[in-house]
């Protein structure tokens, strides 16, 4: 099968998922976005290498951080930039997604950054887009974010630069998590020999491990000897359910507190893609502790984006 | 009007007949096999030198769309599709708006097909009104009208109770109840078999015990009743185990399998191809596997198209909005003798399935190959090579998992009750 992301002769068109991207793309994206770590320092925080092209930030889900961080980098590119959140209410009038895709279109856009609550949507809008214009998914339901995947694998790779010798664990919400399906794809990818997965079994997929992953339920067990532990969002609604009986059970059995994180390697760093919930799955001890590179993701965030922006619009047919 | 047929192959799996012979055909009747009565002088002979002449399919489940989806498609539009499809009878859920559930509106179904004279059109009444799971339709008054058999079509009845009362008041009457076995709470927002696909894709899965829950239910209920029961569209490998072996125990339990589920797997799904977004979900290789046996040694009955026309506005979504469904009356035939080549079995045996056996299924005249019988056949061209594609299919329903495939087996005429209701271009 034809990968919908890569043009004919092997480069990056779309990007829509880590999920069979060749290693040495990846590379050069990480490798882009450490070119762009120096821009936000300098006093005038702009390239122009993306001068005179509009990207649409499309939001089908509302998203201020995510939005922003799309919209900061763009802006660093010289971009022009236009933020639309398509809610349900403009739905129901009868628009479908593709209607709403074509007449951004017509208007002359070159990239979209879309999100959307349901799986696939960024595929469905990339097989029907003109070949000059670029997708970016920026979250797709349960299935990807792979911006996020790659800007935690690029942190990864500033405090633990040798891939090849690294344990990560990845805590929590795997189930639910775009997050957590783009970054196992990505480091395994790029060659990590052990990515494991934390939870309980009501919070992963079925046959999680054809993913490559190891599977823990026990926190102490799966957190021994970890380089990088990647604690996962649990959004509030999870309680209502079946799925787990409180918040309190949830951080006493997954919450990462500095008694658990002491299990890992002396030098493991703690990411969280944010936003918090403090007390649920992590420990404001560990949360602002001296292990926590959670703000420098921020800030990466915003390189690794100007990286995938660069690259596709130096792609376009 | 008499027509004969000339030189083709007959295939009758009923009656184990696979040879050469001609076929006579006068007042709709089947007059003469082999040879025909003394002094028959043909209106119209067809030459079918290299054509297989076989019974016209029986197709277990279509969906026409009327009433109420005159969008998606319509009752003239899919009867079209039928006949070029070589299917001449079929059976139609009850999930029409308004539902199949009174006997005028069955009454008013059966006379527009009528007029339309193209295949014979048997309606499946709901069990309950409005398929609400509540009340019981008024299932002696349906069948008067013409309701072959009773279903839910995919609304499940929640509510043993009722499910359970159902089947009482079927088996009074010897009706049969067709139900879709899917446990609706495990089943609840799932668009995918819960495997190794949706977990990747991130789609939200449907286990294969939502079917066998089910299963198990309706099962120990007519077991108690004493209904009669048709079991729609198995998908997974232990759901065809767990009515071998209630055959095998002597129940009065049939079931069927769509042709799509025969050919096709969850990885079909590919990058989320909304084609593939069917009800129920594609499963995993062993199930695949586990229905073709199943059909082979006769615990899956019969083996339908599941035609369900959607248009392109329901169906260019993200996978899990997307409608379910796909278009099949069309690709029925090719498909089934492509799974026959692929299994290696014969090819009357697999007709069988979507023909004599679904005809007792449905308790009907038709499937066969008989002398006095009506004239319902079609003519098959097995070698001729199509693409599938929006222009090639007479259904207004476009969308299929084999759009752009290239299939053997091409329809070249369909009668019904002995007149000639469709000819290939």
């Amino acid at each position: 099968m034809l990968n919908p992301q890569l043009t004919p002769d092997g480069k990056l068109r779309h990007l829509l998922s880590t999920e069979g991207l060749p290693r040495a793309i990846l590379n050069q994206i990480l490798d882009t976005a450490e070119s762009f770590v120096g821009v936000a320092e300098r006093e005038v925080k702009k390239v122009p290498l993306l001068r005179g092209k509009t990207v649409c930030n499309i939001f089908f889900e509302n998203s201020t951080r995510t939005r922003t961080t799309f919209e900061i980098a763009a802006k660093r590119l010289s971009a022009d930039v236009i933020n639309l959140n398509v809610n349900t209410s403009s739905q129901s009038k009868g628009e479908t997604i593709l209607d709403t895709i074509d007449n951004l279109t017509a208007m002359h856009a070159d990239m979209f950054v879309i999100r959307h609550a349901q799986s696939g949507a960024a595929h469905l809008i990339a097989q029907h887009v003109a070949p000059h214009i670029h997708v970016i998914n920026a979250g797709d339901g349960r299935h990807a974010h792979p911006t996020q995947g790659l800007l935690d694998v690029f942190t990864i790779r500033r405090y633990k630069p040798d891939m090849h010798n690294l344990r990560v664990a990845l805590v929590g919400d795997v189930l639910h998590s775009r997050v957590a399906r783009s970054e196992i794809h990505a480091l395994t990818t790029l060659g990590v020999p052990e990515v494991r997965v934390i939870a309980p079994k009501t919070l992963l997929p079925q046959h999680v491990e054809k993913l490559g992953v190891q599977v823990y339920h026990d926190m102490r067990e799966g957190l021994k000897d970890v380089d990088v532990i990647m604690m996962l969002r649990l959004q509030n609604e999870r309680m209502s359910g079946a799925l787990l009986p409180s918040a309190q059970e949830y951080f006493k059995c997954y919450g990462l507190t500095p008694e658990k994180l002491a299990l890992a390697k002396p030098d493991a760093i703690v990411m969280h893609p944010g936003p918090m919930n403090r007390g649920v799955e992590i420990d404001s001890a560990v949360a602002d502790g001296k292990q926590s590179v959670i703000l420098p993701q921020v800030t990466y965030g915003i390189a690794v984006r100007m990286a995938v922006m660069s690259m596709l619009a130096g792609n376009s047919a | 009007m008499k027509i004969l047929i000339k030189n083709g192959r007959l295939i009758d799996p009923k009656h184990h007949l696979d040879a050469t012979q001609d076929i006579y055909i006068a007042a709709g009747k089947i007059v003469g096999i082999g040879s025909g009565p003394a002094g028959f002088e043909p209106t119209q002979t067809l030459d079918a030198t290299g054509l297989l002449v076989v019974p016209g399919l029986v197709d277990l489940s279509a969906r026409l769309r009327e009433p109420g989806f005159e969008h998606k498609a319509t009752l003239e539009s899919e009867m079209l599709a039928a006949v070029a499809g070589g299917v001449t009878s079929l059976a139609c859920p009850p999930d029409t708006d308004p539902v199949l559930d009174e006997p005028g509106l069955v009454e008013m179904l059966k006379h527009k097909a009528k007029q339309l004279h193209l295949a014979h059109v048997y309606p499946l009444g709901a069990i309950t009104r409005q398929l609400q799971g509540k009340q019981l339709t008024e299932m002696s008054e349906l069948t008067e009208a013409g309701c072959v058999g009773f279903s839910q079509a995919d609304v499940a009845i929640t509510d043993t109770q009722v499910l359970w009362r159902a089947m009482q008041y079927a088996a009074t009457f010897g009706y049969t109840i067709w139900l879709r076995p899917e446990e609706p709470y495990l089943a609840s927002g799932g668009t995918a078999h819960d495997g190794e696909v949706a977990s990747r894709l991130g789609l939200k899965g449907i286990p294969a015990a939502a079917e066998t829950l089910a299963i198990a239910s309706i099962l120990t209920i007519a077991r108690e009743t004493g209904a009669s029961v048709h079991l729609c569209r198995l998908s997974t490998a232990e759901g065809v185990a767990m009515v071998r072996a209630a055959k095998q125990q002597g129940l009065p339990v049939t079931c069927d399998v769509s042709i799509n589920h025969l050919h096709l797997t969850e990885h079909d799904i590919g990058f989320f191809d909304p084609n593939c977004h069917l009800r129920p979900p594609l499963r995993g290789q062993r199930d695949r596997d586990a229905l073709s046996q199943g059909v082979i040694d006769g615990t899956i009955d019969a083996i339908c198209s599941d035609h369900t026309p959607v248009d392109d506005d329901a169906k260019l979504q993200p996978f899990g909005e997307a409608e379910a469904g796909a278009t099949g009356l069309e690709l029925l035939l090719p498909l089934v003798c492509k799974w026959a080549d692929a299994q290696k079995i014969p090819l009357t045996q697999a007709l069988a399935a979507v023909t004599s056996k679904a005809a007792a299924i449905l308790a009907i005249p038709a499937g066969d190959l008989l002398l006095h019988a009506d004239a319902d056949l079609c003519l098959l061209d097995p070698h001729e090579e199509w693409k599938v594609q929006a222009n090639a299919l007479q259904s207004q329903g476009k969308n299929t998992p084999f759009l752009g495939m290239h299939l053997r087996g091409k329809v070249r005429y369909t009668l019904v009750s002995g007149q000639l209701v469709y000819q290939a271009a």
